[in-house]
């Protein structure tokens, strides 16, 4: 690989700016149309330069969505609220029920142990339709449907495996010498957790935390199957759009990009996180 | 933790006898509460694989009635399942194989840990972000045929008459198209962190020999790759055959039933044919195939997170 000579190494360049222009163009070319008008999106040919307009973001704001047959009341906001209400709820939830666990099957061998991980872990593969279908009819008769509780619930099975599997790895990892020598202290078992374990823990429970977030945040089929208008979260909220008669591309590009704007913005930041939930989630555990 | 080690500390924190006793059931009382929150999920699993042994129609009540495995035998001699389950196994394959190949070329691309190579790593990683569904959505509006930027861009080379997801011959293409958009990028993710731990030695003796590069990429760099390989297409296996996201937010299963992959056509059988029993045995059919596959892909990981332990601690 030292090696290189001048054509592999514009061989690899080429190859790169295609990767790079494949998987990035969506996304800039949304970000473009949300700023366009109706006229400019149908322009043909379609270009590049056009002097930009907030109209379809202001219209998503304040939920008057200006259409070629009237104005269309759609409360986008009130999806995104759910969005975050929904996510930070439920990664929360998960958090302190996870931690624990995930702290008693890394540093525990007891009965059953194995059995309820994989347990957990199992709900993270089945498909979600077998048990949301039937949970719609049970959902309506104890009247958690269309609540954020029982969303919030329903969401543990996308965040709390996830959590708890990333958890335990990083347990896994951290000698547990440090607590050890805090006990014969004379600490106590709780004083030793708060104090030792979960600060230790700390880089893991974060990529965790994140990475459930994103999960929760990108979920469509739990909300779409349980939820009606007022609680759907922006997945499918944005959706919706497409169906709602006259409304203006721009304004279906600006919901999309504001949907998608907060797991971006969180994968840019916290990118050593991600990565490393990532490849704890997936390959390590 | 050894035994030793915690008889050592209990030694010196409590007594004895009440140290192991607590010993007995905390590790119970820490992980109960994450195991009650999401265990209920037993019962509709259980009312699905009751349903799916009923004749049950929400459009004609009066007909419920439990038929045992009427529901799978019918399967056998029914065209739409069989459809069902050639398009699911088409769009996993083609899905999971296309993932792969670029997956790992980008991963090779970007092995080398520079500046550059970190940022375009990090600038790829972001359709991962994006739900698929939206992901659909943004993907809709670049092939809208009246303004869409990629019909107008295949209109340029002469596809004129190009009709993505909305034409039955080109609707899984457009479908693949979007989940390899938003799931490359993961594969790519795990074998360029799979590549990036590989050891050096091997690679170093092979370019002080002189070895062909096709030659090392073959016999050194794949074979000590297999393992985050399998796990990579394993995992991306047991999504792409439950995809439902992508395809339901594209076509709804459409055009006619062109794309009606199980979670979709279940859903359909359900909400739009009223039919819960169908609906449900497709299900279990699915979940069987799931099961299976999250079998071996449990086995395969475990085998490599204590290689990967094995080899940090060397």
């Amino acid at each position: 690989m030292q090696h290189m000579s001048t054509g592999e190494r514009v061989l690899r360049g080429i190859l790169i700016a295609l990767a790079l222009i494949f998987f990035l163009f969506p996304i800039f070319w949304i970000v473009l149309m949300s700023f366009q008008t109706n006229a400019q999106i149908l322009r043909i040919p379609p270009s590049l330069f056009f002097s930009p307009t907030l109209e379809n973001y202001t219209s998503l704001i304040t939920g008057q969505l200006k259409t070629a047959s009237g104005v269309l009341t759609l409360n986008f906001m009130q999806n995104l609220f759910n969005s975050f209400i929904l996510s930070t709820a439920s990664v929360a939830l998960s958090l302190v029920l996870a931690v624990p666990a995930a702290y008693a099957f890394a540093r525990y061998k007891f009965r059953f142990s194995e059995d309820i991980a994989f347990t957990l872990l199992s709900f993270k593969f089945a498909p979600p339709l077998l048990v949301l279908l039937p949970l719609t009819i049970y959902f309506q008769k104890i009247g958690l449907a269309n609540t954020y509780f029982g969303l919030i619930w329903v969401y543990q099975l996308i965040t709390l495996p996830l959590i708890l599997w990333i958890v335990r790895g990083y347990f896994e990892d951290i000698s547990p010498d440090i607590e050890h020598a805090y006990r014969i202290a004379g600490h106590s078992w709780a004083k030793t957790f708060f104090k030792i374990s979960i600060p230790l823990a700390r880089p893991g429970i974060a990529a965790a935390a994140l990475l459930s977030f994103i999960f929760a945040w990108n979920n469509f089929v739990f909300a779409l199957v349980l939820a009606s208008a007022d609680k759907q979260p922006v997945t499918v909220g944005a959706l919706a759009f497409v169906t709602a008669s006259g409304i203006q591309y721009g304004q279906i590009a600006a919901a999309a990009v504001i949907s998608i704007t907060p797991t971006l913005a969180l994968a840019l930041f916290a990118q050593r996180y991600l990565v490393e939930g990532l490849s704890l989630g997936a390959v390590k555990g | 933790m050894s035994a030793l080690e915690h008889a050592s500390i209990s030694a010196k924190t409590a007594s004895p006898s009440r140290r192991r006793r607590r010993q007995k059931w905390l590790p119970y009382l820490l992980s109960l509460p994450a195991l009650l929150v999401t265990v209920w999920i037993v019962i509709p699993f259980f009312t699905a694989i009751y349903y799916s042994l009923l004749r049950y129609r929400l459009s004609l009540p009066q007909l419920k009635g439990f038929v045992w495995f009427d529901n799978y035998l019918h399967f056998l001699s029914d065209g739409r399942f069989w459809y069902t389950v050639q398009v699911s196994l088409l769009y996993t394959v083609i899905t999971v194989v296309v993932e792969l190949v670029l997956g790992l070329g980008i991963a090779i691309l970007l092995q080398r840990s520079t500046r550059f190579n970190n940022l375009a790593a990090m600038l790829l990683l972001l359709p991962l972000m994006v739900a698929p569904a939206l992901a659909a959505l943004m993907w809709k509006l670049m092939t809208n045929p009246n303004f869409g930027i990629l019909s107008y861009l295949v209109g340029l080379i002469g596809l004129t008459n190009f009709r993505w997801a909305s034409d039955p011959s080109t609707a899984l293409f457009t479908v693949i198209l979007v989940d390899v958009w938003v799931y490359t990028p993961f594969i790519m993710v795990l074998l360029l962190a799979g590549l990036r731990s590989l050891p050096k030695q091997p690679f170093e003796a092979a370019a002080l020999d002189g070895v062909p590069k096709t030659f090392v990429f073959f016999r050194i760099t794949l074979p000590m790759l297999m393992p985050y390989i399998l796990t990579a297409s394993l995992f991306r296996m047991l999504e792409s055959i439950q995809q439902f996201d992508i395809i339901y937010a594209m076509t709804q299963g459409g055009p006619g039933n062109t794309l009606t992959v199980f979670q979709v056509e279940s859903y359909l059988q359900f909400f739009q044919f009223t039919n819960v029993g169908r609906s449900a045995a497709l299900l279990m059919v699915l979940w069987a195939i799931t099961f299976f596959l999250s079998n071996v892909f449990v086995k395969n990981w475990l085998r490599l997170r204590e290689r990967a332990q094995g080899i940090s601690e060397e």
